[in-house]
């Protein structure tokens, strides 16, 4: 079994700030724009952007997090999981651009549960996906708009995300 | 968590799981769309052998919500009237297909004799049995006191030092068992107001202190007061003279709610009975938490079933893989 670091602390860094200018251009500014992390790291991923994007543009950006647990299509294969905290922020996502952040995109079920799961919370203008890395092996039609890193794996593999906030390390690794 | 049977047996760990799962479910209750996909495709048998409406509406609408197919059966009009017995009942349900079965019995016991016996796969919750528990309502009453003591910061924390008074019907209260075993595994500090001949004997065991005056009990300043309802159907003895006079030694009149310090909480399993076990002035005053239990009873009960029935089976306590 061998361990590679694929993203050091400053290739996250710079990835998450070329992520904010791209959805800013893409969205043609910071209006109207709500990020809703996917727990766990996703929501520290969406809250470093979103102080990013009020670097950048100078616009606060409501950050929030969206917990797709009830949403999963694999819950009866897995033992029980604990679902986390949902936090919408008070202006609601009626209207607005929902950016989702996650930090690994790998079969895209995760992903397919958060837009239920937002359907069930309000109707967006637009969802977008914003991926630390995306490891490929897809088993939906879902892709990211926004990706920090491409990473080939194999289906094997592990990649591990680690964040400052949560692990105490910022690195992103791929086991084999 | 295979069965929910009681809450003497519920450890401090999955106590906490349960009311922090319930946290996110309430979140969901306020959402546009209240139901949720998790329990699609599952079906949940209510097995009620003794008239409740509240308990079975109240798992009725989590399961539901939660959308799970319900079977409600209650004894009454069916196979049981005929003189069916627990295990045929059971077995019947098993044939159906049920993957989880809520029973309310009047006998103590016949919840645990049920997940024990083998006759059936499904999970087993404990709506309440003779006089010995009903563990998601002292769930609900315990969601409740957190809730209103810590607010939105209420997740992952116990009961530490709360004092709460339960008062009434010890005897025959299956609600105040369930309370008094999670309370205290919570941390609460408990006491227990009661009519001597309403407290049942083997009292000494349970880590409560008793006390038989309401007064006292009042102004030693709880932060939670409990009233039990008087069950009338169960005074088949002399347990009090009248009525009135249990309102006037043991009921929460507005005298005895105005001595209540500040911030305190009034509780109710329901259904009350106004002007016997509790005033109106009581019932309605901001302290009362009756319609909140109702609406949290709700998000415990989701977040029992969803425990019970939503990872694999048998899973033991593998948590660890699901990463």
């Amino acid at each position: 079994m061998s361990t590679r670091t694929v993203l050091h602390e400053a290739d996250i860094s710079r990835a998450l700030t070329r992520i904010s200018h791209e959805i800013l251009e893409s969205n043609k500014g910071p209006d109207d724009l709500v990020l809703l992390g996917i727990p766990t790291r996703g929501v520290t991923l969406a809250a470093r952007i979103g102080a990013l994007l009020a670097d950048i543009s100078g616009t606060p950006v409501p950050v929030g997090a969206l917990d797709v647990t009830m949403y999963r299509d694999d819950l009866h294969r897995n033992p029980t999981r604990t679902p986390q905290p949902t936090q919408i922020p008070a202006g609601g996502i009626d209207g607005k651009t929902v950016v989702l952040v996650d930090d690994v995109l790998f079969s895209g079920r995760s992903i397919r549960a958060a837009l239920d799961a937002l359907q069930d919370i309000g109707r967006p203008a637009a969802v977008r996906l914003a991926i630390l890395v995306d490891r490929g092996h897809r088993e939906l039609p879902i892709r990211p708009d926004f990706v920090g890193k491409n990473l080939p794996s194999a289906r094997s593999e592990r990649v591990n995300v680690h964040l400052a906030e949560v692990d105490a390390l910022e690195e992103v690794t791929i086991e084999s | 968590m295979r069965h929910l049977l009681d809450t003497k047996t519920l450890s401090r760990e999955d106590a906490l799981r349960i009311l922090d799962v319930a946290e996110d479910m309430r979140d969901t209750q306020s959402r546009e769309v209240k139901k949720l996909p998790t329990l699609r495709g599952k079906t949940v048998v209510n097995l009620f052998f003794e008239d409740s409406t509240r308990t079975r509406i109240s798992f009725e609408a989590a399961a539901k919500r939660l959308s799970a197919d319900v079977i409600n059966f209650s004894a009454k009009g069916s196979s049981v009237s005929k003189g069916e017995s627990l295990q045929d009942t059971a077995q019947t349900l098993q044939a159906m297909g049920a993957d989880a079965v809520v029973i309310r019995h009047g006998a103590s016991g016949a919840p645990h004799t049920l997940a024990t016996s083998g006759w059936i796969s499904a999970g087993v919750v404990n709506a309440g049995d003779g006089t010995h528990e009903h563990p998601t309502q002292a769930l609900l009453d315990a969601f409740t006191m957190r809730k209103r003591r810590f607010g939105d910061d209420s997740r992952g924390r116990d009961l530490d030092g709360l004092k709460v008074a339960i008062v009434g019907d010890i005897l025959h209260s299956r609600v105040a068992r369930s309370n008094v075993w999670l309370l205290h595994t919570l941390g609460a500090d408990v006491t227990l107001v009661a009519p001597p001949t309403l407290v049942p004997q083997d009292v000494s065991a349970w880590p409560v202190r008793i006390v038989y005056d309401l007064d006292q009990a009042v102004d030693a300043g709880p932060d939670a007061i409990m009233m039990l309802r008087i069950q009338l159907e169960r005074m088949n003895a002399a347990y009090f003279p009248t009525e009135r006079e249990y309102s006037r030694r043991w009921g929460l009149d507005p005298a005895r709610l105005g001595r209540l310090p500040d911030g305190s909480m009034v509780l109710h399993p329901g259904p009350m009975n106004r002007g016997l076990e509790i005033s109106a002035d009581a019932a309605d005053s901001p302290r009362s938490t009756v319609l909140e239990q109702v609406a949290n009873g709700v998000s415990v009960r989701m977040a029992a079933l969803y425990l019970l029935l939503a990872g694999e089976r048998d899973s033991g306590n593998a948590e660890e893989n699901a990463q």
